[in-house]
Order: structure tokens, then C-alpha cells, then sequence
């Protein structure tokens, strides 16, 4: 909403307010002012010159020679608008002036002749284009009326105004028009405010006479209004409201169109006006159109409506779409001579339905959707009345023809007066808080301890005891409300363990070099089902309205991801990346809407273990430094002792380099490197991932810590070579070693593995350190010897395993 | 004669241990002179055949000859070795201004720090740390939170519906309606909600369709709109500064009434104008305001018993704000080298 400085001056006195100041108060006070603007800022040395004489330039056709009286002097000016002409008083930027743009004019010679300024466009004194007046669009702008010769132009075309563009949110819909931004300024400044009653000449004809108007559904129709106006002479409006109607955004017509516009940006009630001789009948009928019901609105657009949508019609046919859009059969135009005046109320749901299905969002419905004064309506006709009275040379027939409640009666707030400082937290005096809500014009009686407030209907959003509170609180100001600390029960607060224990895998994952990311959720449709740590049967969860392709399906693992940001470090020269991610995944559940959330940590790693130093390279990283990665996270999380790993195939993932996690047998996540395919069409190098269902980790209980006191006797240590076949998992004989060793066996290390020509092709050896101890007592060396020797034999019935030499 | 002999040999051993530059010669030296078959091993020997009177003052001097002997020879040794390690030290010599062998961990990312800081200030104060599901039903996301169908604010927040009833959450709000509703009706309820929200923009410079969210609700008895204004405070201060001034300005949310935004004085200028605060010398941060009756009554609280305060906030913008960030795409690109810098964050 764009508020003219000027204009409000009407309503309310602002004298030492500058205009800076009451955007600061307005913003403020509830409603955020987005831009203050000068419109004549930067404007300089524009006069009101008369055309004395307009002459043909004699060697340019299109150029005229212009002898322009401006006041003081009268000098040539060369003007090649073709709608310059003698007689004419009009905008003139003499030399030296500054117009639009910062353009500088000088004195030139055009084609040999002598020009001493020029006669501006409105568009050269920075007006938009898409507003100015359809008879000044190509040539200068010409004063319609009595202006001093001379004298500075700039306020008689409203360029010493300034515009506060309101931002007008839903409970500020009050504010979208000029007397509803008045009451509020009134309220802020505390200053009376001062609104004409509209003044209608009737004429003795009865109105009812030629039209009668019917309302189908109350409900989506409160209130129909209608007055006819004949021998109406179309032609343009006054410069005023021209130019009040340039500073709201609203581009002037004819001073029928206009006078309706003028009315709603005034009162804040859309309008309508029909052709009356074109209207086919003298009834209106409002109803639901029927479905596949057509009309061609006054753009041009034939257009197919539905029986949500109300239409106003002749009793047979539609003439408008209530609240969006006229038709055009009994559109205004040149040749209008009567005019049928709709002022009515329409339900709000119903309008915002139809525009946005239409796609015709226009200043009508906006006012109709967020709402309007149920008690202005009749006065808004009366004003539109009055003005084409004034500027259309109308005749008004008698009376009002209409149909359902004219007004509503004020909403009734009753509540102790207390609740307001108690609320707020404020001490504030009954003389106070009666004293602001009677700014807002809302009166107020008290008995006692309660008070009873009546709030108009221009103020809809006012209706519950917590919506007088916030009234008195803007008014008054919540900078004079003292802050305090809440006195209510103490509450205690810790991190849950999920919590706590997902803080210890971030600290873990950034201790091992991983950087943390964050991508999207909402992938392509195509990834969105690759990687996920179990296949889902269920359909992958898409969005209805994607904003792109990118970003269409809901993601049931992070490495796709995790893969596009290497991909991109990769392409700008850091080829040695390592990251990982928290975040939820989603996974959709057959028949069910919503998918199944599961928070996930994913990783990813890839180029050299570190950067190159002076010392030289690092190696690069492989299976295992990603699979320490995670070893190290279920070290820290207490959980190593439940986890297993197993060879796994799995789609986009290297066959022989990638392992199942499982904990307690179910599988929980996967490590392992890329398919070397994936890895060549994202242009990766070697690289490797994993992904772990965070939930399973941490929430299915955490293991406690036992304190085990430390050992008082020597421990043995015994290393062995064990040959087997390659074909054996490491996993396994460290489970039969475990096993066997049981009790006395202390700790168990894998320390060497070995493949080449001491040992057969098809075999490898395996070298174990094993550290045998008692709490209790020093072991014997038959003791070690004899469970040594049982996990040897164990060793060579299970896998064929032979000591190595 | 022996004794001559024996001032001679005194005279010759500590020349040459004098001259010895290597432990080697110094051994030699020792066997030369001081060793069994040596001369004063050779005239201690021979003492027998001295006369009586002789053989207490030889014997005297051989034996001061040989201590002093070996005395100077221990000297000269640890001389020697003091200068062998001063070379093997001069030889180990390092340039000290070389980098360390360093464990680079990677980096904590940016509104993740946000976002803990946040969380453990709002712990400290008693707020518990609550989340919920991405995907919501429209119900928690808008209904429960005084946004029935139809209520033209829900223009305000374009979603992503994945059924007519299903969507991705367009603010963590929908965390406060699930968690009032779990306490049925019996405050305190106190809790922050961060997380993730979505709204149908196109990515930009200032506009992200996922973004981060902390919100943050307090019902109980008595809760006042001052409240909410010391919470604020203690929180701008702990998180901008401590010479910082809140103010609070009346706004619009459909879940609260009243609502306010939240400004704090400029951190960059202290309030007299500069491009950070846009000459105003103050900054938006968040909003927030009293819950709104219809919110505490539709999760089962007795709005004339309980009243709450809510507010929420962006962590992209706070960190945009602090660090001057001018592109809210880069917490989402992940590039290394943006990252990093936050590594103390
Ligand atoms: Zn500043």
C-alpha cells in the first residue's frame, strides 16, 4: 500500500511531522513501512510555462519552435512532442534545470535553432511509465487547469509529496486504504482526525425504479449495493486525482474508472461500474456461476468458472466475476452515459479462491480477500456518487437499491482491565489503557475491575481480549514495558543422551578429519532411492509442486549428496576432501502418506590421507581408513563389541571393497568404496563412503561403563602366524581365536598380513599377538601353553589354519 | 735417576694428553703411561731394588705422578666429551620454523555452531532441547498453530505438499504444538526447537528453500510479555555481545497475539548508523510474541490459566549477520574453503 504524505493531510493534521518521522512512528507501531520515497527527488529548475506561440521548425518536420512564457521571460524552446501546442500551459525544465535521471539540461541548438530548456513528458520528471495517463503517454504533459505562469511546477504535479510503501501483513488490512491508515496515524500521533461525510445530490427519480438487486447465498454475499448515475460525460478526471491515483500505482482512465479507483484507495471498498444500457436487464442477481459457466471478462479472456466461484448477473447472464474482474460487454467506455454502481461485500474465502484459480489477483481482490469495512460500503457509494456528481457531470437517482445488512454491528470485548498489565507485564493505569484504545476510536466503558470495549468493524482483527492487548501495547509502545525474568516454576534442563551422544559423533567425526556439510533433503527423483542404507519397496516421497527437477523427491540416503560435493571440490582443484553429515533420511512406508524418518550419519573421503607437506606425500586413503573411521566411532560410542561386518554387494558400490554393518545381527549401515563406474561419471578419483543409521547406534541403548580395577599381576604375551586360505575372513578367525581363549585370553591384536612367495598363492598368514592374564593370580606357562594350544587346534579344524614356520 | 725419570714422564704424558683431540688418543694415553706394563707400573716395580732411604720419597712422587696423570687424563676427557656433543648437537641442528607434523580435523559446520550455542544458552536457562519430524502434517504445521485452511497468512509460506495433508514443515512451530500437546494441558512447558524447515523459494542470494530454525516456547503460569523481553535480552547479549540493547516492535504472526519483532543495537556501528544496520542502528534478529489462546487451546491448555511466549529465529541469518556472509547458498554449497573458517566458530 502506497501512502501519499500529501493525501493524508486531508485527514490528519502532520504539521512538524516530516515524513521520515511518521514512517518511524507508523513502522514503529505495527506495520513496517518498506520504502519512503521523494518522488520528486533530484528534480530541479521545473517551471509552469505557457505555449505563447508553436511554429513549425523549418528545417526539421517533426520539430516545432516554441515560444514559452515562463514568468519571468519568455524563451524558444524546440519540442518535438506531437502534442505540443499554443496556448497550452505546461512542465518546463529550463536551463540548468535537473529532470529524471539526473540529466542536466543545457542550452542547445537543435537543426539551427536556439532552444533554451525543454517541455517535459511526465516520464522525463520520473514518473513510471506504465502509470502516466494514456493521452500524455506520447508527448508532454499539459496543465489541465488554472496554474500560475512561472511559477515551480513541481507541486502541482505532486512531486513534493513522499510515498510510505506500507507492508500490509494480514491484521493490517485496516491499513489498505487512505482513512483506514489515517484512523491508525490519528491513534499514533494522537491527533484528532477529520473525515467528510460524503454529499450526494439525488435526483427526484427513484432508483428502484429502473434496477432491482437479489442475493442468492447471504453467506458468500452480505451485502449488494447498487445506484445508477445517468447522463454521465466520459472524459478524462482532474489532474488531483489523476495524479493521487499515479502516487498509489494505480494508472488514471477516465474519470469514471478513476473515481471508483479514487473511492476504493479512499475508503478501502472495491467498486464496479457497469455500462447501465449495456447491462441487458434492470435486475442484478448475484449466485454461484454454474459449473463450466463462461463469461469473457474486460481483459479480453473468455473464461470457463466453476460453482465455487459468485458471478454477478442480469438475472440471465454474467456481467461480472464478483470481486476479480468485470465483463466486457458492460465494460465503461467513451460512449458510456449510465452507469450502474455496485458496492457490495462478498465472502473473502470465496474471492481468494477465484482470483487464485484465475490467476487474477488484482487490487479489487486483495481488498475483498484480507477484508474490508462492512460499514463503509454505502458511504463509498455516496463518495463515488459525489465525485462523478463533480467530474462526470452525473445525475444520481434516488436512493440506494440493495440487498442484505447495510452495517454490522461493533464487536464487544469484555475482560479485566488488569489482563492487559498482566500480560505485558506493564503497570499501567486504567486512565492509560482506556485512554489508547479511545485514540484507536474504540469506545470504552468500565464497572469495576472489567471493562467493556466495542470495537468497530473497520478493525475485524480486533475481537478477543489478547488482540486489545496487543493494541494497547503498540499504541503505548513496548519500549516502555520493563524487561523481567519469567518467576514461574524452575525448570531443570540437560541434553537428552540421543542428544548428547550425537554431539560426541560430531566431535568424533571432525576429530578424524571429516569436515561437517549440510545438503539438501529434496533431491532429484532419479538419486533419490540410490545408497539408501535398505532398499525400500514403497515408492520414493515426491513433492506436488517442485520448484525444479533438483529438488523434487525426498532423499533415502545422504551419499548422493555427499558424492555432488566432492564432485565439486574436485572441479576446483582440492582433490583431497573429507566430510560427513547428520541428518535425517526419509523412507517412504507402503500406503502411508508420510514417510518413516530416520536421522543418519554418512561420510565421505577421498585423494590423500592428508595434504602433501615438506616431508613428502601421504598415501591415499583406502578401505581401511574409512572403515577405521567408523571402527573409531563405535570404539567411542561403546558399541564395537555388538557390531559385525560382512561382505556386501550393493548398487553403486565397489563389489569387493564394501561391508555390511550389523549390529546384533541387523544391518545398520555400509562402508566400502564407490563403483568405480559412479566413479568415472562423476569424474571422482578413488573414493569411499559410509552411511549409519544413528538412531540404531545410539538409541537403542547406549552400554553402560563397568570399572574393572587395574590388573595386579603380569600378563603373557604371545604372538602367532596363522597360514589359511585367502578366501577366509580376518572376522572369523578372530571369533574362534576369542572364543577358544576364553577366559584367560585378555586381548587379542591383529598385527600383520601376509600374502606372497613364502606362503602358497591361494594362502595368506594372519599374525596375531595375544595377551593372556588372570585378575587373580600369575598364569603358569602350562596354563598359557595349554589354551595357546587349544586355539590352534580350534584354528585348525575350523579353517585349515597351519602354523607358519 | 728414577726420580728424574719420573718428572720427564710426568712432563711427557701431560703434553701429550694435552694434545689428545679424540677419546682414542686419551685411551692411548691412559695404556701408555698408567697401563701394567707402562713405566710407572715399571718403576713401582722396581722400587725393590732402592735403597731404604730412597724408596719413601719415589715411591711418594710415582704414586703423585700417577694421579695426576690419571686426574688430567679424566679432565681432558670430559673436556673432550663435552666438545663431541656440542658437535653432535650443532649436527642435529633443526630449522625450527619448519611446520609440524599437524592433525587437521575438519570443521565443525558454521550453523551447526549456531546452533549449539543457541541450544546450550537456552539449557542453561532451563529450556529443553525438542524435535520432530521434517515431514508434518498440516495439521501440527498450521492447524494446531491458528492457521486454519483458508487463512490468507498461509500465503505467507508457500510450501511443499507431498499429499494435501502432508508437507514439509515450513517452521519448527509445529514441534511446539506436538510438545504442548504430550504435557496435556499441565505446564511449565519450556523448550527450544531447532531444525530444519522448507518453503517453496528459489534459491538465491537471500532466499534458500531449506533453511535452519530455532524456535523456542515457554508455558506456564503468569507469563508475562516482559518475559519474553528479559529472555531476549539475556539472549542478544550472550550471543552479539554485552553491551547490546533489544527493542521490541509490534508485528504479525498468526500463532501469537501480541507479536513483536526483535531488534538489537547495531553490533558494527552501537547504534549510529552504518550499511550492516542500514543507517538505522538497529538490527531485526527475530520474531516472537504471547501465544495466541486459540494455539494453547487447541493442544489442550487452559488459555485462562497459561500464558507462554514464543519465539523463532534463523541461524543463516544470525551467522550472515556476524560474519558478514552475503550469500545464504554458501551453507549449502559446503565448499571446504568456506567451511574451514568457521573451524573456532
Ligand atoms: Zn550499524
Amino acid at each position: 500500500m502506497l501512502v501519499s504524505y500529501n493525501w493524508l493531510q486531508d485527514y490528519v493534521d502532520l504539521d512538524g511531522i516530516t515524513p521520515e518521522d511518521l514512517a518511524n512512528k507508523i513502522t514503529n507501531a505495527g506495520i513496517e513501512v518498506e520504502h519512503l520515497n521523494y518522488p520528486g527527488e533530484g528534480l530541479k529548475g521545473i517551471v509552469v510555462g505557457k505555449v505563447e506561440s508553436c511554429t513549425q521548425h523549418p528545417e526539421a518536420e517533426k520539430l516545432h519552435l516554441c515560444q514559452v512564457n515562463l514568468g519571468s521571460e519568455t524563451v524558444q524552446i524546440v519540442c518535438g512532442a506531437p502534442n505540443v501546442a499554443a496556448g497550452q500551459k505546461v512542465p518546463v525544465a529550463t536551463v540548468g534545470a535537473r529532470i529524471a535521471g539526473n540529466v542536466k539540461i543545457k542550452r542547445a541548438k537543435l537543426r539551427g535553432e536556439v532552444s533554451n530548456g525543454m517541455i517535459c513528458s511526465l516520464d522525463e520528471l520520473g514518473f513510471d511509465h506504465n502509470y502516466v495517463p494514456k493521452e500524455y503517454a506520447d508527448g508532454i504533459y499539459v496543465f489541465d487547469d488554472e496554474v500560475p505562469v512561472g511559477a515551480d511546477a513541481l507541486p502541482f504535479l505532486n512531486l513534493d509529496d513522499a510515498l510510505l510503501e506500507l507492508d500490509i501483513l494480514v491484521n493490517s488490512a485496516h491499513c489498505m486504504n487512505m482513512i483506514g491508515v489515517a484512523y491508525e496515524v490519528s491513534a499514533i500521533l494522537d491527533r484528532p482526525l477529520h473525515l467528510a461525510k460524503p454529499h450526494v445530490e439525488e435526483s427526484d427519480q427513484e432508483a428502484s425504479e429502473k434496477i432491482q438487486v437479489m442475493i442468492a447465498d447471504p453467506k458468500k454475499v452480505p451485502y449488494y449495493g447498487a445506484r445508477l448515475l445517468t447522463g454521465i460525460n466520459v472524459k478524462p478526471s482532474p489532474r488531483w486525482m489523476q495524479l493521487r491515483l499515479i502516487a498509489a500505482g494505480v494508472r488514471p482512465i477516465n474519470n469514471v474508472v478513476d473515481s471508483s479507483n479514487y473511492v476504493m484507495l479512499e475508503y478501502g471498498q472495491p467498486l464496479h461500474t457497469f455500462d447501465y444500457d449495456q447491462f441487458g436487464s434492470e435486475r442484478v442477481l448475484v449466485r454461484a456461476a454454474g459449473e463450466n459457466e463462461e463469461i469473457t471478462t474486460l481483459d479480453g479472456q473468455r473464461r470457463k468458472l466453476t460453482n465455487e466461484d459468485l458471478l454477478i448477473t442480469n438475472g440471465k447472464q454474467g456481467v461480472a466475476v464478483a470481486g476479480v474482474m468485470g465483463g466486457e460487454n458492460t465494460e465503461v467506455s467513451a460512449a458510456t452515459k449510465n452507469v450502474l454502481l455496485e458496492a457490495a461485500v462478498f465472502d473473502s474465502i470465496s474471492i481468494r479462491r477465484t482470483a487464485a484459480r484465475l490467476q487474477l489477483r488484482s487490487d479489487a481482490s486483495s481488498r475483498y480477500e484480507k477484508g474490508i469495512d462492512r460499514n463503509r460500503v454505502v458511504s463509498a457509494a455516496d463518495r463515488a456518487a459525489e465525485l462523478l456528481t463533480q467530474f462526470a457531470d452525473a445525475t444520481v437517482l434516488r436512493g440506494i437499491v440493495d440487498a442484505g445488512e447495510r452495517t454490522v454491528p461493533d464487536c464487544m470485548i469484555t475482560m479485566p482491565w488488569q489482563k492487559i498489565n498482566q500480560v505485558l507485564g506493564a503497570q499501567l493505569t486504567l486512565e492509560e489503557i482506556t485512554g489508547t484504545l479511545k485514540r484507536l476510536h474504540f469506545s470504552v466503558e468500565t464497572e469495576g475491575d472489567t471493562m467493556h470495549v466495542s470495537v468497530p468493524a473497520r478493525r475485524f482483527d480486533v475481537t478477543i481480549p489478547e488482540d486489545l492487548v496487543e493494541e494497547v501495547g503498540r499504541v503505548f509502545g513496548y519500549n516502555h514495558i520493563k524487561a523481567t525474568l519469567p518467576e514461574g516454576t524452575s525448570a531443570h534442563a540437560a541434553l537428552t543422551p540421543y542428544q548428547k551422544a550425537r554431539r560426541r559423533v560430531e566431535a568424533l567425526m571432525e576429530g578424524t578429519g571429516l569436515s561437517q556439510v549440510y545438503t539438501y533433503s529434496l533431491t532429484t527423483k532419479e538419486s533419490v532411492a540410490s545408497y539408501a542404507v535398505r532398499n525400500q519397496e514403497a515408492a520414493p516421497t515426491q513433492v506436488i509442486w517442485p520448484m525444479s527437477e533438483e529438488h523434487a523427491a525426498l532423499r533415502q540416503s545422504m551419499i548422493p549428496q555427499l558424492i555432488n560435493v566432492v564432485h565439486y571440490h574436485l572441479n576446483r582443484q582440492m582433490p583431497n576432501v573429507k566430510f560427513y553429515e547428520i541428518g535425517k533420511v526419509f523412507l517412504p512406508v507402503a500406503g502411508a502418506a508420510r514417510p518413516a524418518e530416520e536421522e543418519h550419519l554418512a561420510g565421505i573421503i577421498t585423494g590423500k590421507r592428508s595434504e602433501r607437506t615438506w616431508e613428502g606425500e601421504a598415501n591415499d586413503v583406502d578401505f581401511f581408513s574409512v572403515k577405521g573411521i567408523v571402527e573409531t566411532l563405535f570404539d567411542a560410542l561403546g558399541v564395537s563389541s555388538q557390531i559385525s561386518y560382512q561382505p556386501a554387494k550393493r548398487s553403486g558400490m565397489h563389489p569387493g571393497q564394501t561391508a555390511d554393518i550389523l549390529r546384533n545381527g541387523e544391518v545398520i549401515g555400509y562402508v566400502g568404496a564407490l563403483h568405480p563406474k559412479v566413479e568415472k561419471d562423476n569424474d571422482l578419483n578413488k573414493t569411499f563412503v559410509f552411511e549409519v543409521a544413528l538412531d540404531a547406534l545410539i538409541r537403542h541403548g547406549e552400554l553402560g561403563i563397568t570399572y574393572q580395577g587395574l590388573p595386579r599381576f603380569p600378563s603373557t604375551t604371545r604372538d602367532i602366524a596363522l597360514v589359511v586360505k585367502r578366501a577366509t575372513a580376518a572376522s572369523d578367525l578372530d571369533r574362534v581365536i576369542r572364543k577358544n581363549g576364553a577366559p584367560l585370553l585378555h586381548s587379542l591384536r591383529l598385527f600383520d598380513v601376509y600374502e606372497g612367495s613364502h606362503v602358497a598363492d591361494d594362502e595368506k598368514s594372519l599374525a596375531f599377538s595375544l595377551v593372556y592374564q588372570d585378575p587373580e593370580r600369575t598364569l603358569t606357562d602350562d596354563e598359557v601353553n595349554a589354551v595357546h594350544e587349544k586355539i590352534i587346534k580350534a584354528c585348525a579344524d575350523e579353517f585349515g589354519a597351519e602354523l607358519r614356520g | 735417576m728414577l726420580k728424574e725419570k719420573l718428572l720427564e714422564l710426568r712432563q711427557q704424558a701431560l703434553s701429550t694428553i694435552d694434545s689428545a683431540d679424540e677419546l682414542k688418543a686419551l685411551q692411548e694415553a691412559h695404556v701408555r703411561f698408567l697401563g701394567k706394563k707402562g713405566p710407572i707400573t715399571e718403576i713401582l716395580k722396581g722400587m725393590g731394588k732402592l735403597s731404604k732411604e730412597e724408596r719413601p720419597d719415589v715411591g711418594k712422587l710415582a704414586n703423585e705422578v700417577r694421579q695426576l696423570i690419571a686426574a688430567r687424563i679424566e679432565e681432558k676427557k670430559t673436556d673432550l666429551e663435552a666438545r663431541l656433543l656440542d658437535l653432535k648437537l650443532e649436527s642435529e641442528k633443526l630449522d625450527v620454523t619448519l611446520p609440524g607434523r599437524k592433525t587437521v580435523p575438519g570443521s565443525h559446520h558454521l550453523l551447526a555452531s549456531i546452533i549449539r550455542e543457541v541450544e546450550d544458552l537456552f539449557i542453561g536457562l532451563g529450556f529443553s532441547i525438542e524435535e520432530g519430524p521434517e515431514v508434518e502434517q498440516d495439521y501440527y504445521n498450521f492447524e494446531a498453530l491458528n492457521l486454519p485452511k483458508d487463512h490468507p497468512a498461509r500465503d505467507m509460506q508457500d510450501s511443499f505438499y507431498i499429499t494435501d495433508d502432508i508437507l514439509m514443515r515450513t517452521h519448527t512451530s509445529p514441534v511446539q504444538a506436538r510438545t504442548l500437546e504430550k504435557h496435556k494441558g499441565v505446564g511449565p512447558v519450556k523448550i527450544i526447537c531447532p531444525g530444519k524447515v522448507y518453503r517453496r523459494d528459489n534459491d538465491d542470494a537471500t532466499h534458500s528453500h531449506q533453511f535452519m530454525q530455532i524456535e523456542g516456547l515457554y508455558v506456564d503460569h503468569k507469563v508475562r510479555l516482559s518475559d519474553l523481553k528479559g529472555i531476549l535480552t539475556v539472549f542478544a547479549k550472550h550471543m552479539f555481545g554485552a553491551d547490546r540493547e533489544i527493542r521490541l516492535r509490534p508485528s504479525f504472526f498468526p500463532f501469537t497475539e501480541p507479536s513483536v519483532e526483535m531488534d538489537i543495537s547495531c553490533f558494527r556501528c552501537g547504534g549510529h548508523g552504518c550499511n550492516v544496520c542500514k543507517g538505522t542502528g538497529w538490527i531485526e534478529i527475530l520474531g516472537a510474541g504471547m501465544v495466541h489462546p486459540n494455539v494453547l487451546r487447541m493442544s489442550g491448555f487452559d488459555p485462562s490459566e497459561y500464558t507462554g511466549f514464543a519465539f523463532g529465529m534463523g541461524p543463516e541469518r544470525i551467522a550472515m549477520l556476524k560474519y558478514g556472509i552475503e550469500d545464504i547458498r554458501h551453507f549449502y554449497t559446503d565448499d571446504i574453503r568456506f567451511l574451514k573458517q568457521f573451524y573456532r566458530a
